[in-house]
């Protein structure tokens, strides 16, 4: 009965489909349009920090260095507190997608799908780096006067986005493993509170001592101490390499459970 | 004799202890349109999901023009799912999803702009090509969702549920747009729970039932598997009793109501009618639970 087929031009073609470069760039491209279009969220993860910042410095700072020195001392941190918090949205992305069934379509299309992923990485990196330059823009209004040469201001660079992208990479995971947006949302809270448990705010050697032990084997007073150290010129020792050794660890971590939990959620469900 | 676009053999697959797929066989001509029919949860999706790529089966052996899972990528080539739920991006415009969808299939940034153009005309979503998907209506995210299914031309279309929750003037329209794709040659496999959506548009149909496909054939040819002619008996109330199939025959008739006559009362009302497409799909699901409980 029905044999319409044969050399017609359209659906008998193999299809061609998108390079891994331009797979990229769409999602790269999706994932800024999204994060544009949320602009409570974009607002909040900028504002947050530097409200923070402001409390600190006005009104903590007196009492924490009454000598008004407090400024230098707090910015490493809120721009830390500023990445942490700006890329715990990245589960709230990663999950929308993984439970709406619009993973589903790309995964039927010939392309690489994890590129989803990256592309919500890649979307948390330049938003928190745009978060990050306006905090210290608003640093450098309020008093904050950094000492560092270009090149320490491009190491602290480097260590800004190293951090940036293993907790955004780590989010991914999270997001990839849990159920509901609203779910992924709240484990964002969690980092929030890391740095108040490190060096961020008041030095280490201020805290009760089982709070020390705490607060120094922690990732981010590591990372926290060779920012500052960078910007401001205090000393780094050995901080820099457990920074950067705690960033890769991490970030290693966070890639191969992402992909793995990427595999299982998209092939068996 | 045409060659087959979709192919399966026993394939298998079980959720933990639920069995869902027990060997289900399938042979789609390319070029036809197919329904699957069932009821809900009876593994339609399940099976949509493993011919799609997007679940791997534990056992069985698929091929889609040709290519067998393993080769997904050539698949992939061949196939696109428009699955049960809209698979839309919210946040995006209708125009930024097409768009977004041809790149992804390998479209230069200027063809896909062209066929999403095209696409927002055929599928009447001009007005709002330019507003979030968030505020439309089901039915126009429907219609997305399928415009972006066709974004570039594949030989198979997968439809799970296409017309669930469409009022009847969408219905139709997506008929003939199924329709339409057949006519130029693509070979459309769809699920359906209306038997009317069934018997408008499928050279073939099948029904699955209790993991296996308990019967395959045209509309007709699953008619006549009833007898010419249906019995319907009503009470009083005008509520039916039961459906007796018959060959239409005085004497068949005659002696059916005689064996009935007891068990019936006497206020009973007598229609006869040609089968539907309805009674095939009880008959067969009763069937299947007979087979099921003995
Ligand atoms: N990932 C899963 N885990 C466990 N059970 C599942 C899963 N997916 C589907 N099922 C079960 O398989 C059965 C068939 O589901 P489905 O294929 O969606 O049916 P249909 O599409 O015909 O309504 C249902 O009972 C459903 O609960
Ligand atoms: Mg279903």
């Amino acid at each position: 009965m029905m044999t319409i087929r044969q050399h017609q031009s359209g659906p008998q073609q193999t299809a061609k489909s998108a390079s891994l470069a331009v797979t990229n760039a769409v999602f790269i491209g999706r994932s800024l349009r999204l994060s544009l279009r949320n602009p409570e969220a974009l607002i909040m993860a900028i504002l947050l920090p530097i409200l923070l910042m402001l409390m600190f410095t006005y009104v903590f700072g007196g009492a924490i260095d009454p000598s008004g020195q407090y400024v230098h001392y707090v910015v490493p941190g809120i721009i830390l507190l500023c990445a942490g918090f700006g890329s715990s949205s990245t589960a709230v992305d990663v999950t929308q997608d993984m439970t709406n069934g619009i993973i589903d379509r790309f995964r039927t299309m010939p392309i690489s799908s994890v590129c989803v992923i990256t592309g919500h990485v890649v979307a948390s990196l330049a938003r928190n780096l745009l978060a990050t330059f306006l905090v210290i823009g608003v640093a450098l209004l309020v008093g904050f006067r950094p000492t560092a040469s270009l090149w320490e201001w491009l190491a602290a660079l480097g260590v800004i986005v190293l951090f940036i992208l293993t907790f955004t990479w780590l989010f991914a995971a999270i997001g990839l493993v849990t159920g509901s947006p609203a779910a992924a949302g709240s484990y964002g809270f969690a980092l929030l509170f890391l740095p108040y448990l490190s060096s961020a705010f008041v030095p280490v050697s201020t805290m009760p001592g089982w709070l020390q032990g705490v607060a120094s084997r922690q990732p981010i007073t590591p990372v926290i101490e060779t920012i500052r150290g960078l910007l401001t010129g205090t000393p780094i020792h050995n901080q820099a390499w457990w920074a950067v050794g705690w960033c890769a660890a991490i970030l290693l971590v966070a890639l191969v459970w992402s992909w793995a939990a990427f595999r299982r959620r998209a092939g068996r469900r | 004799m045409s060659n087959l676009a979709i192919e399966a053999k026993n394939v298998r697959k079980r959720f933990g202890a639920h069995d869902v797929l027990q060997g289900v066989d399938l042979a789609v001509p390319e070029g036809s349109i197919y329904a699957l029919l069932g009821p809900n949860g009876a593994g339609k999706t399940t099976l949509i999901h493993i011919l799609s790529t997007l679940v791997e089966p534990d056992e069985g052996m698929v091929r889609i023009c040709g290519h067998e899972l393993a080769a997904a990528s050539m698949v992939k080539r061949s196939i696109s799912l428009t699955g049960q739920f809209a698979a839309v991006d919210e946040v995006l415009t209708a125009r930024e999803n097409l768009t977004m969808a041809g790149r992804l299939c390998g479209l230069t940034r200027a063809e896909a702009r062209a066929r999403a153009e095209e696409l927002l005309a055929r599928f009447d979503l001009e007005s709002a090509a330019d507003k979030r998907v968030r505020t439309y209506s089901g039915g126009m995210r429907r219609r997305l969702d399928l415009a972006i299914s066709l974004v570039t031309p594949r030989p198979v279309l997968f439809l799970d549920e296409p017309t669930t929750g469409l009022d009847t003037m969408s219905r139709r329209t997506l008929w003939d747009l199924i329709r339409s794709l057949k006519r130029q040659g693509v070979t459309v496999f769809l699920t359906t729970q209306y038997l009317e959506e069934a018997d408008q548009l499928a050279d073939t149909i099948a029904v699955l039932d209790g993991g296996r496909i308990v019967a395959t054939g045209t509309a007709s040819e699953l008619k006549t598997r009833l007898g010419d002619e249906v019995l319907e008996l009503r009470d009083g109330r005008g509520s039916l009793i039961r459906t007796l199939s018959t060959d239409g025959s005085l004497q068949d008739i005659r002696q059916q109501l005689n064996e009935l006559a007891a068990s019936v009362p006497p206020d009973t009302r007598i229609a006869i009618r040609k089968p539907s497409l309805d009674d095939v799909f009880v008959a067969l699901t009763a069937q299947e639970k007979e087979r099921r409980s003995s």
